[in-house]
């Protein structure tokens, strides 16, 4: 397989062609945090956490939906990019009602993990407080909109490993809620095989399960989506 | 060299910041040797007094009487530690700005709703930062005895204090 060169942060590294710079940073023992990525769905850049800088490109660029190239300076983690990630995390928490210590994933939280790994002891911007709404018509799952980051994970990994897509996003920004086949309740819709990958995907408290102790699993959904693109 | 000057304060919180301090035990003793408890609701003393050194305000501001009290806390405190999640972002004290100030005491107290003898809602309970200048964060809900400690401990030696990620965690 064809390789190409880059640096990432000054160093010297070699990734497969059609890499990300999510992936090569990954394989060179590089981190750079996430929310919207999980391994196996395709990436959405939804989030903007792993925003990384790359010489002579404008602006920051999502390093998990940004293809490397022959020669690319990538750097990760400079003092700007700290800034960016802190005031995204900090204005996702603003969004909706991320009360913590009432929720079924606190401690096994990606949001709350991340907001304590980027030095975040404070919000600095204004609650919006908005009222989402609950859905508790499935019989074994429930979705708290309050608890939502719009990641998508739900979505994509309903449509992409469990083929069913009955997840999708209606409305514009901070208005955008993630809606059930024709933003219809839980409980009604046709297409949902009940299979609880979404709950599984999904980073926060925004999707649980009904009377199950409040952790999640994790799956092996790289495992999955080859399993998947093998019966193709 | 004078003892630096100690006060705790209970905004709209469940208390339980300060059940987590109280949950020191034997800490606390050491730590109370050093410093002088000007004013706290663990002590029986009516007034916020001039000249405190550090005050640990525990709850959000969600009452005209909370906002008085976080503006003399302020005014008379050097460095003023927002203690608990509900004094940094809400927490539960903020379940309700959802419904709004006449929402929440229809919800709550339904015909009968009081119109004497309790302090005035405001229209959303705010984080302590959102109505005074907040010197440092101590996030928890409670914060864990041996974050308070920790913090305690090198403000009174006059240390810097940056709570490193496994003491910042909500929740």
């Amino acid at each position: 397989m064809p390789r190409l060169t880059l640096t990432i942060n000054g160093r010297s590294v070699s990734a497969r062609r059609g890499d990300t710079i999510l992936a090569a940073a990954r394989r060179s023992g590089i981190r750079i945090p996430t929310l919207c990525n999980l391994e196996g769905l395709i990436p959405a850049g939804a989030c903007r956490v792993c925003l990384v800088e790359v010489a002579g490109y404008p602006r920051p660029v999502p390093a998990c939906a940004t293809g490397i190239e022959q020669g690319m300076a990538v750097t990760t983690d400079s003092e700007p990019l700290a800034a960016a990630r802190r005031t995204t995390v900090e204005l996702l928490l603003a969004e909706r009602n991320h009360s913590c210590a009432v929720c079924v994933m606190n401690r096994h939280c990606r949001l709350q993990d991340l907001a304590a790994r980027l030095g975040i002891d404070h919000v600095r911007f204004a609650f919006i407080s908005p009222l989402a709404g609950v859905d508790m018509s499935h019989e074994r799952f429930g979705i708290d909109h309050n608890r939502c980051i719009l990641c998508r994970r739900c979505v994509r990994v309903c449509d992409e490993i469990e083929g069913a897509h009955t997840w999708d996003v209606a409305g514009r920004g901070a208005a955008s809620r993630i809606i059930c086949d024709l933003a219809q309740p839980w409980g009604t819709s046709a297409t949902c095989t009940g299979c609880g990958k979404c709950v599984q995907a999904c980073p926060t408290g925004a999707l649980f399960e009904k009377d199950a102790p409040t952790r999640k699993g994790t799956m092996d959904l790289a495992g999955l989506a080859q399993w998947r693109r093998s019966r193709k | 060299m004078t003892r630096p000057r100690l006060a705790t304060v209970w905004l709209s919180g469940c208390s339980g910041c300060h059940m987590s301090l109280l949950n020191l035990h034997g800490d606390l003793l050491e730590l109370l040797g050093r410093c002088d408890l000007v004013y706290s609701p663990l002590a029986d003393i009516k007034e916020y007094p001039r000249g405190v050194d550090i005050a640990l305000v525990e709850g959000a501001v969600a009452n005209e009487e909370n906002r008085e009290m976080a503006g003399i806390v302020r005014s008379r405190t050097a460095c003023v530690v927002s203690l608990g999640d509900c004094a940094v972002n809400g927490n539960v004290s903020a379940l309700r700005n959802p419904l709004g100030r006449e929402g929440t005491l229809e919800r709550v107290y339904g015909e009968a709703a009081p119109e004497h003898g309790v302090a005035r809602l405001l229209p959303t309970a705010l984080p302590l930062h959102q109505v005074i200048g907040v010197d440092l964060f101590l996030p928890g809900c409670p914060p864990a005895p041996e974050r308070i400690r920790w913090v305690l401990t090198r403000l009174l030696e006059g240390r810097p204090v940056a709570l490193p990620p496994e003491m910042l965690s909500f929740g």
